[in-house]
């Protein structure tokens, strides 16, 4: 089957080469050969794609369509779509059926857009290889003894293994970029605030964001310009103000970030890269981030307790998983035992955490004195962005690990963001962009200012033609 | 370091009925996460705000509208009993 992207699918659907319904029952077919072999999708819904395709051709045959008419796409087990199931691969969301569509979704479905079905996440969105999701292992189309990355491991495993032309996910620290990077597709985290959240299951709401995985930066640059913008539905999505393009772009290296951990394949092929750069013109600095060695902690102090509180909703009362049984007494026995029933591992260990962090007498040393410390992290890339308009590093220390390898050492999972997590506690837009490998893919992270996604995608064109 | 206790009063605020086996291998883990994340305790913020987003400064508010219909949200009631959920006593 051929690896369409939307551009190539969007030219065939206007030139009447193929129909929408065609598309359709191509991507179907796929999923069924396919997904049996990856566990990209928890659940698809054929019907729905049908009925999405048929109108997609009226549309184009009016002389309507969009660029993203007829285009089939997965969406992250965590974004709502009325009447579809929305798990986010937990227990305790087993049988939850979304009651509205998310702001994004709505968006992609206004302008024609079908639906596949939803993908496979970590619980939650928590972790770096989709292999906390409660239902099942997503393994990676490039190698499929490994792991996809994660969370949004569904989404970069379906678009990889091109059963859908892209994906969305949710990157609260690196959820999107650590995927793609892993299963050698693009990945967009945009600014924080660019893109509106209604709709997403929250995990940390000071740094989570929805964003395109796909094949190409084009398509990614195509999706994120239909889901930005501000949403009155979430009070955090900011008027989406293009910046001026910048002409001459210069391209800053933290090297804090090549320092000891990273693997030597990782830093030979980023290291390649930069020649390249270089080659292509580009001025090239060293830059210095020097609170990098407090990400991870900073990291895990503010998403923890802004989940513990986010997953307090999870109570067993309104909705989801209710355990009512003879040894439930009274209402404090269903929350505590439908939240222990209902929680995988995981989930349970970040609720703890961040419940110890906010607790009495533990808030000023942990959760305060980490916000204090994002602080300093985000002034490290304001002073950065000074001197450089694009900061560059590799999107994870180490290539795609075996499915099992890291599972029962916490500590080592949580190290996986290192180079991810920073740019969430700015609120700043990155991509991750495949580099060519003969072995297992690598992502180079290309991290743009505020609200400059536009000069990411030019810098990564230019790099992408290139390879 | 956090002790066998400290986590079960955190379980108990957390509302997670957290069984004998999960509380020990929680105390382990979480022991072994606070002592990497010690690494804060070296860097004096004493003058340091705490973050904020520069450009979300001000509150936005719209009208109150109903968004979704209460037959949709009834719908995933675990218990109802007509228009109303129903919950275990409280005590």
């Amino acid at each position: 089957m051929e690896d369409f992207t939307i551009s190539e699918l969007y030219r065939k659907l206007r030139d009447k080469d193929i129909s929408a319904l065609e598309v359709a029952k191509k991507y179907i077919d796929r999923i069924k050969e396919e997904d049996n072999n990856i566990g990209a999708f928890l659940s698809f819904d054929e019907e729905r794609a049908i009925s999405s395709a048929k109108l997609a051709d009226k549309e184009i045959s009016e002389g309507k369509g969009s660029l993203l008419t007829g285009i089939p796409f997965a969406l992250k087990d965590n974004i709502l779509v009325e009447d579809l199931k929305n798990t986010c691969a937990s227990k305790i969301l087993k049988d939850y059926i979304a009651p509205y569509d998310a702001t994004c979704f709505k968006k992609l479905k206004e302008k024609g857009a079908v639906l596949l079905g939803k993908t496979n996440l970590d619980e939650f969105a928590m972790g770096a290889s989709t292999e906390n999701s409660a239902f099942s292992i997503t393994k990676n189309p490039k190698d499929k003894e490994r792991v996809p990355g994660g969370s949004s491991g569904g989404s970069a495993a379906a678009v990889s293994s091109n059963m859908c032309v892209f994906a969305l996910g949710s990157d609260t620290g690196g959820s999107i970029r650590q995927p793609a990077s892993f299963c050698s597709v693009v990945g967009l985290k945009p600014t924080y605030g660019a893109v509106s959240r209604y709709g997403l299951t929250a995990f940390a709401s000071s740094l989570d964001q929805i964003g395109p995985l796909s094949k190409n930066v084009e398509d990614a640059k195509i999706v994120f310009n239909v889901i930005k913008g501000k949403d009155i539905n979430d009070s955090t999505s900011v008027d989406y103000k293009k910046r001026e393009e910048k002409k001459n772009l210069k391209i800053g290296l933290p090297k804090e970030y090549f320092a000891d951990g990273l693997d030597k394949e990782v830093e030979r092929l980023i290291s390649k890269e930069i020649e390249k750069i270089k080659k292509l013109g580009f001025e090239i600095k060293e830059i210095s981030l020097p609170n990098t060695k407090y990400v991870i902690p900073v990291y895990y102090l503010t998403s923890s307790p802004e989940a513990s509180s986010n997953l307090s909703r999870f109570d067993g009362i309104k909705y989801g998983l209710s355990i009512q049984g003879e040894k439930t007494n009274n209402l404090f026995d269903v929350y505590s035992k439908t939240r222990e029933e209902g929680f995988g591992d995981e989930v349970k260990r970040r609720i703890i955490l961040g419940t110890y962090a906010l607790s009495s007498g533990y808030y000023d040393a942990y959760y305060l004195k980490a916000q204090k410390v994002r602080t300093l992290i985000a002034r490290d890339f304001d002073n950065a962005f000074k001197d450089v308009d694009i900061i560059i590093s590799p999107v994870s220390p180490f290539s795609a690990f075996k499915i099992g390898e890291k599972k029962d050492d916490p500590l080592s999972m949580y190290l996986c963001d290192i180079l991810t997590a920073p740019v969430s506690l700015a609120g700043l837009p990155a991509l991750s962009l495949p580099l060519k490998v003969n072995d297992l893919p690598v992502g180079l992270q290309i991290i743009g200012r505020h609200f400059e996604e536009e000069n990411i995608f030019k810098f990564a064109k230019i790099l992408e033609e290139n390879e | 370091m956090i002790k066998k206790e400290e986590v079960e009063k955190i379980a108990k605020l957390a509302r997670i009925d957290l069984q004998q086996k999960e509380i020990s291998k929680m105390e382990t883990e979480m022991s072994t996460i606070l002592d990497y994340f010690d690494r804060l305790s070296e860097i004096d913020v004493s003058n340091v705000e705490p973050f904020h987003f520069s450009f979300l400064d001000g509150n936005t508010s719209r009208e109150d509208l109903i968004l979704i219909k209460k037959e949709e949200v009834k719908k995933s009631f675990p218990k109802k009993e007509g228009d109303y959920l129903k919950v275990k006593e409280v005590f």
